[in-house]
C-alpha cells in the first residue's frame, strides 16, 4: 500500500533531489508533501495522512530537532518513521536526534542508494 | 589564525568539495594550489558567489564562487533537469553546494574551534560586483578544475575575543533590540 511522504528542508534543491529519489525508488510512494521548516511541516501533518518525514535539522523557525520532538509528543504523529537528513554532523547533534527518538539519520552529501538503504529499514 | 593548524582549513576544504561533488553531481574535481589573500571576490573572475556566515567563538565568512556556465552544469547534475541559464534552481543549487561543503568544514573545524553556527547561504549573480568584507584576517582560497571550469572556495576566520556579543562589537542585549 502506497504510503505519503513529508520532506522538510529550507532548501529547494535538497526537496527536488529527495523527491527524485523517492520517485526512482522502488518504494510505494504516495503523494509527496513539501515544507519548508518545522512549522510548515506540522501544518502539513495535520492536513495529509503522512506515512514518512525526511527532515533536515538547521531550518529557521523551527528546527528539525524541535519537529523531532513535537511530532514524538503528539499522539497522533508519534509512530511516524522520521529520518533525518542533514549536514549537521557533530556528535552532540546526532545523539540528540536518536535521543529524541529519530528513525535514522544521513550526513549529506548523500547518494540516492544511501537514501533507499535507509528508508527500506523504515518502511 | 591562531587555534587552527597552518594549512588544515585548506585541507578540509578540499575534502569537503571532493566529496559533495564525486558524492552528489559523480563530478571528478582536481584541487589547486591553495593560498591567503586579502583580495575581494569579483564578478570579474566568478560572476556566481555564494556567501555563508559563521558564527560562535569563531566568527567568519564562507564563499563558493564559479562562472555562470559552470553553475548551470552544477544544477543539472545535482537536480536532474536541464538549465541553460542562470535562475532560480540554479541559485538554489549553488546554494546548496555552499551549505553542504562549508557545512561539513564547519563540523569538522568545531572539534578544533568548539561549536558553531552557520547562516543560510545568500546567492549573487551579475556581471558587475564587488565583495567585500571589513575584516583584517586573509582568506583561505582553495582553487579547483572540475570539467576544464574554475571554482574557487573561500574561507576567513577569526576568533571572537567577546565571547558574550554576536560579533565583535554588538553586545547581545543590544543587538537584539528593534
Amino acid at each position: 500500500m502506497a504510503f505519503d511522504v513529508l520532506i522538510v528542508d529550507d532548501s529547494a534543491a535538497i526537496r527536488k533531489i529527495l523527491q527524485r529519489v523517492l520517485r526512482q525508488s522502488d518504494l510505494p510512494v504516495g503523494a509527496i508533501v513539501e515544507a519548508g521548516d518545522g512549522v510548515e511541516a506540522m501544518d502539513a501533518l495535520k492536513q495529509h495522512h503522512i506515512g514518512l518525514i525526511l527532515s533536515d535539522i538547521n531550518m529557521p523557525n523551527m528546527d528539525g530537532l524541535q519537529l523531532l520532538n513535537q511530532v514524538r509528543g503528539n499522539d497522533q504523529f508519534k509512530n511516524i518513521p522520521m529520518l533525518m537528513i542533514t549536514t549537521e554532523g557533530s556528535q552532540n547533534k546526532v545523539l540528540e536526534a536518536v535521543n529524541l527518538g529519530a528513525s535514522g539519520y544521513v550526513r549529506k552529501p548523500f547518494t540516492a542508494e544511501q537514501i533507499k538503504e535507509k528508508l527500506v529499514g523504515l518502511v | 589564525m591562531t587555534g587552527i593548524p597552518e594549512g588544515k582549513v585548506a585541507e578540509l576544504i578540499e575534502r569537503a568539495v571532493t566529496d559533495v561533488f564525486t558524492t552528489m553531481l559523480d563530478v571528478g574535481i582536481v584541487a589547486g594550489q591553495s593560498r591567503t589573500t586579502s583580495e575581494s571576490l569579483s564578478a570579474a573572475n566568478m560572476g556566481v558567489v555564494s556567501l555563508i556566515g559563521f558564527a560562535g567563538p569563531w566568527v567568519g565568512t564562507g564563499s563558493f564562487g564559479c562562472n555562470p556556465a559552470t553553475a548551470c552544469r552544477i544544477a543539472n547534475a545535482l537536480l536532474g533537469s536541464e538549465h541553460l541559464a542562470v535562475e532560480e534552481d540554479v541559485l538554489d543549487a549553488v546554494a546548496e553546494m555552499t551549505n553542504m561543503i562549508l557545512g561539513n568544514v564547519k563540523t569538522e573545524l568545531e572539534e578544533i574551534l568548539g561549536p558553531m553556527l552557520l547562516s543560510v547561504p545568500t546567492v549573487i549573480y551579475g556581471r558587475n560586483f564587488t565583495t567585500r568584507s571589513p575584516v583584517k584576517q586573509k582568506w583561505t582560497v582553495v582553487p579547483f578544475q572540475a570539467e576544464g571550469q574554475q571554482i574557487e572556495v573561500r574561507l576567513c576566520l577569526s576568533e571572537n575575543t567577546e565571547q558574550d556579543t554576536i560579533r565583535p562589537g554588538f553586545h547581545i542585549g543590544y543587538s537584539l533590540h528593534v
